[in-house]
């Protein structure tokens, strides 16, 4: 496919890129796994593509006094071979591993994942579940949003056209937490039909999906109903059975009757992943 | 060891590999320029205007051309229908829609521009006025009265009514059945995602008034000759066609499609090259596709579990307009296979081909026999357990006995030999079919672990198209002979000039062993040539797994009348008579007096220099022939897959999968085994991911790879394979084929083994793809069984 006409400008640092962003129908592009594919598509025609790739202010994994600090260039591939979120947020990386393939995971990053938002995408649901803080920055400063907020509905977030994300940060887990991403994959894309991703932090639960509805969603009465439990799997077992949702996606790949079932069944999975991987 | 059935590695690789391949889309011609095809995007609409002023001035382009120029023109304008059966409706198929679009993708008008990002974005300018009217896409619902008329000429959709067989024989076998089995299945649709996409170059030479299209074609010349006598026009001799390599085609590129000629037709009249190249998602949408069969079956079997009687209903989708062999498919390359590996003394078969506003169906890797033994391998299932009969015992008992070949089926085919049990048992042995049995019912009983079933295909197709006369008699509009010129060069080495037309098969390092094991020279000595209209002799392509049977066999054909002239040269140089002179390892010499012996260069370089030569003897050493086989080959095999499936989620894991097929004498083992491979992925992808899904609109649902899923190397298990080898008795060679063994037989298998993990829930069909989804909803639509 053949994309139509744009201008292409690589920004040299942060500042710039929010200047160029400011103009008129610009995009940012970091690794082009979502966007280059719209474009091929002639689904997306921005006017000037800003190339942010090379902002090495946005790069990188620290863990530190308790928060890991996640910048938003940072490819699928180094989130999965992360040994510092080996500890804080195995499900991160292990929902990273899973996303695409090898190409995908070389290029692709954290922030072009969450700001295109694909209800199917691997990222988001583990965001919601690490009660994660999506850090933004733009032409008037900068300011963060929970994850819970961030995402606003069918590939639709809370960034303004002007603004970049910078980083996600969350609190680390610590000895006794666990976490755990589980995937029903489509077989053609790789995409979750349903993802869930599990954090059990202390005495609190937290599971979220993605790919079951148009915006990822936290299962708040799941969680709270294990949440001080013992994560027995009949416990975990009775919270699922009462998972709902009030719009599931429904399309070729599968009902929304299918995708419920599949986040009760993965739901349990993730949970018990995360509860046996518990110290 | 004889390089006639040597794994030696494949000569074509080194530059495939490395990129170094010249594929359509690698040619550059000076003063090339590009083609954009504006396509509708509805799946039946009028045109009431196109407005091309705008993509005219666009920047870059050079000239718009509409469905209405190109009746102007001096072109035929249409694409022909090669495949007649009584009663064919053959609407016209205008390589431009000039009044009327009928599918998604059906091309309107055409833009070319000096690069393709300007002829694209030209392409976006062209306004189409379209009036939406209503399509029908589903093949039994276009079939049915009030339904969206495709083509006015085709009342009720239909294009054929066809049957084959004894109806009143089979009626009553049926009234004397013991008991019945029955099945309403559905054969999928499915994309061929050859992974090189359509293309063509076409360059006009004004002042000698020829004629040069590279195109993606596993069959120049008859694309040549199709260009001849509908598309464009101009005489056969002033038209060259090429395939330069060829990435794939799997039937996709067999046929003749509108944009070769819409790009011949460019360059006819704008004086440049054009180069038209499909993008992935233009593929999805204009690919001839394959399958999509509605059928209903019954088989009629007696009180030991015989089969009596075979009757089916087929329909079968045609898409928007006949492509070039589309009426055979669904009809003598499917019909004629149901009688499957087993003595059925009464078939009856009816198929109604239907016209649908989809993109045009056509051969597809198997083409009608996939279908045919999906069919019949499902409903030995069931047979079988209706019978309470182990599939493999129930298959046993109903194979057509060895001794019993050549078997005249009921269904036209005389099958020249077999034989089936030993393939079966061999196949039954490497999966440790009764271990499997324990297995499933130690797991059935305690309910732990996933679902497990086994599948069994036993499967015979007729390939190495084709006995002319036969398919002349039942509608081809061609011969499906094949040619072959072997050129000695006079230092003794060869080139082959091969009709076949390959594209990724390795034909020019099997054919090379074929000439070097009949004269005894070094393999690397033989060069094959193909592909080229002006280098080869006329030739029928590759295509039905017919190249080595038929295209092979026209080599060793050809081969045969080099030794018999280099007998004569040697008789004249031993002063002995041709009729004592053998050729053995290489050397002419007397019969019975080794010494009296001429080396084979002494003799080629005779052939040329003449000048101790017999009188009445040509100069030159060359030789063609057209070899026309006496009858089909009949590759067979058995095939069994086991598969796992997640209870929670009804997803299916292929676990194991072997199979043993006997495809004849083997000229390459590893060619063999890298084809069964392919087909093998091929199939299952069938079995368990691929389908074309259209929805209401006629809008193609699964248009990319983001929805249409092909089978990849991890959704995969390591095959096991084998052979069993009953040489073909009537070629010279003894091959039969092989091209699509694994295909054809791997959906029935796959399937079985999903059905028969499902047993214990009363499913007794599902139809492919066989989905996650679909095999939840069965796991829980059944009730209470258990699994």
């Amino acid at each position: 496919m053949f994309p139509g006409n744009f201008e292409y400008v690589r920004a040299g640092n942060l500042k710039e890129a929010l200047t160029l962003l400011s103009g008129e129908d610009c995009k940012a592009l970091a690794g082009g796994h979502s966007l280059i594919p719209l474009l091929k598509q002639r689904l997306a025609q921005p006017a000037k593509l800003v190339d942010i790739s090379g902002l090495d202010e946005l790069k990188g994994v620290t863990v530190e006094a308790g928060k890991a600090r996640v910048g938003a260039l940072t490819t699928h591939r180094e989130l999965a071979a992360s040994e510092a979120l080996q500890g804080a947020a195995q499900v991160l990386s292990e929902a990273a591993s899973k996303v695409g393939d090898p190409q995908v995971r070389n290029r692709g990053t954290l922030g072009g994942n969450i700001a295109h938002a694909d209800p199917a995408s691997d990222l988001p649901a583990v965001l919601l579940a690490l009660d994660a803080e999506v850090s933004i920055v733009g032409p008037n400063g900068s300011r963060s949003t929970k994850a819970d907020g961030f995402f606003s509905g069918l590939m639709d977030t809370d960034l303004a056209e002007n603004e970049v994300i910078s980083h996600v940060e969350f609190s680390s887990l610590g000895a006794g937490d666990a976490s755990a991403y589980c995937k029903f994959e489509h077989p053609a894309s790789g995409y979750a039909i349903c993802g869930a991703a599990a954090v059990i932090r202390g005495s609190e639960v937290r599971l979220a999906f993605n790919g079951v509805a148009a915006v990822p969603f936290l299962a708040s009465a799941v969680g709270d109903s294990l949440s001080g439990s013992d994560l027995s799997d009949a416990a975990i077992d009775s919270a699922l059975s009462a998972l709902e949702h009030d719009d599931p996606l429904s399309d070729l790949h599968a009902s929304a009757e299918y995708r419920l079932h599949l986040a009760k069944v993965y739901g349990g999975r993730a949970l018990r992943a995360a509860r046996d991987r518990r110290g | 060891m004889s390089v006639f059935g040597a794994s030696i590695k494949r000569r074509e690789d080194p530059a495939l590999i490395t990129g170094k391949g010249k594929y359509t889309d690698d040619l550059v011609r000076p003063g090339m320029c590009f083609a954009a095809i504006v396509r509708s995007p509805h799946a039946h609409a009028r045109i009431m205007s196109i407005d091309t002023s705008e993509a005219a001035t666009a920047p870059g382009v050079i000239a718009v051309f509409t469905g209405q120029d190109l009746v102007r023109g001096e072109a035929g304008g249409v694409v022909p229908t090669c495949w007649l059966l009584p009663n064919l409706v053959t609407p016209d198929h205008p390589i431009l829609a000039k009044d009327l679009v009928r599918h998604v993708g059906d091309g309107v008008a055409v833009v070319v521009a000096e690069n393709r990002y300007q002829a694209h974005d030209a392409a976006e300018l062209v306004e189409v006025d379209y009036d939406p009217l209503d399509a029908v896409t589903d093949v039994v619902a276009a079939l049915e009265p009030g339904a969206p008329q495709v083509h006015a000429e085709a009342e009720g959709n239909l294009a054929f009514d066809w049957d084959l067989g004894d109806k009143e024989k089979t009626e009553a076998a049926f009234s004397q059945a013991a008991h019945t089995v029955s099945v309403d299945l559905r054969n999928s649709r499915l994309i061929p995602h050859a992974v090189e996409p359509r293309g063509a170059l076409a360059e006009w030479d004004d002042a000698k008034g020829e004629l040069t299209v590279w195109v993606t074609s596993q069959n120049p010349h008859v694309h040549r000759l199709l260009m001849t006598l509908a598309s464009i026009g101009l005489p056969e001799h002033k038209i060259r066609v090429i395939a330069p390599e060829v990435g794939g085609g799997f039937g996709s590129k067999i046929h003749h499609y509108p944009d070769e000629a819409i790009a011949a037709w460019c360059a006819m009249n704008t004086g440049r090259p054009v180069k038209w190249v499909a993008t992935r998602s233009e593929t999805n949408l204009t690919d001839a596709h394959g399958r999509d069969h509605a059928s209903h079956a019954e088989m009629a079997l007696d009180a030991e579990g015989r089969i009596i009687g075979l009757k089916v209903e087929t329909k079968a989708a045609m898409g928007a307009y006949l492509s070039t062999f589309a009426p055979s498919v669904p009809t003598y390359l499917y019909g004629t296979l149901l009688s499957g590996q087993y003595d059925i003394p009464a078939i009856h078969v009816r198929t109604l081909g239907a016209f649908t506003h989809t993109t045009p169906v056509d051969a597809y890797r198997g083409a009608g026999r996939p279908e045919a033994t999906f069919l019949i391998e499902r409903i030995m299932d069931l047979g079988a357990a209706k019978m309470g009969l182990d599939p493999g015992d129930f298959r046993r008992k109903n194979f057509i006995a060895p001794d019993a070949f050549p078997y005249a089926t009921q269904v036209a085919l005389e099958y020249d030999s077999g034989n089936y049990g030993p393939a079966l048992d061999r196949a039954l042995e490497m999966v440790g079919y009764q271990a499997l049995r324990d297995e499933q019912a130690e797991r059935r009983k305690s309910g732990d672990g996933k679902l497990l079933g086994i599948g069994l295909s036993t499967f015979i197709e007729a390939c190495g198209l084709a006995p002319s006369q036969v398919v002349g008699s039942l509608g081809a509009q061609a011969g499906l002979w094949e040619s072959a010129k072997v050129r000695v060069h006079p230092t003794g080495t060869i080139t082959v000039y091969s009709g076949s037309s390959g594209h990724g098969q390795g034909h020019e390092t099997t054919f090379a062993q074929i000439v070097a094991d009949r004269l005894a020279v070094d393999v690397d000595q033989v060069e094959v040539v193909q592909g080229d209209t002006r280098e080869v002799q006329f030739g029928m392509g590759t295509y039905g797994s017919r190249s080595a049977a038929v295209g092979g066999s026209a080599i060793s054909e050809a081969v045969d009348k080099v030794i018999a002239k280099g007998k004569k040269i040697a008789a004249h140089l031993l002063e002995a008579s041709p009729d004592d002179i053998v050729f053995e390892d290489g050397a002419f010499h007397v019969q019975g007096v080794p010494a009296k012996t001429q080396a084979w260069g002494d003799v080629v370089l005779q052939a040329y220099l003449a000048h101790n030569y017999p009188d009445d003897l040509e100069p030159g050493l060359e030789e063609t022939a057209f070899y026309n086989p006496a009858n089909f080959t009949y590759p067979f095999g058995a095939h069994i897959a086991v598969v796992e499936i997640d209870r929670d989620t009804g997803h299916v894991e292929l676990r194991q999968y072997a199979c043993c097929d006997d495809v004849g004498n083997v000229i390459n083992p590893m060619i063999v085994e890298g084809q069964v491979h392919g087909g093998l992925a091929q199939g299952i992808g069938q079995a368990l991911w691929e389908e074309a899904v259209y929805d209401d609109y006629g809008q193609l649902l699964t248009g990319t790879l983001m929805d249409y899923a092909l089978p990849r190397a991890h959704m995969l298990p390591s095959f096991d394979t084998d052979r069993t080898v009953t040489p073909c008795p009537h070629n010279p060679l003894g091959v039969k084929g092989v091209g699509e063994a694994g295909t054809i037989a791997s959906p029935a298998a796959v399937t079985n083994a999903v059905v028969d993990a499902l047993s214990t829930f009363g499913v007794e069909h599902l139809d492919m793809p066989l989905t996650s989804e679909k095999v939840w909803r069965a796991m829980n639509q059944s009730g209470n069984g258990q699994g």
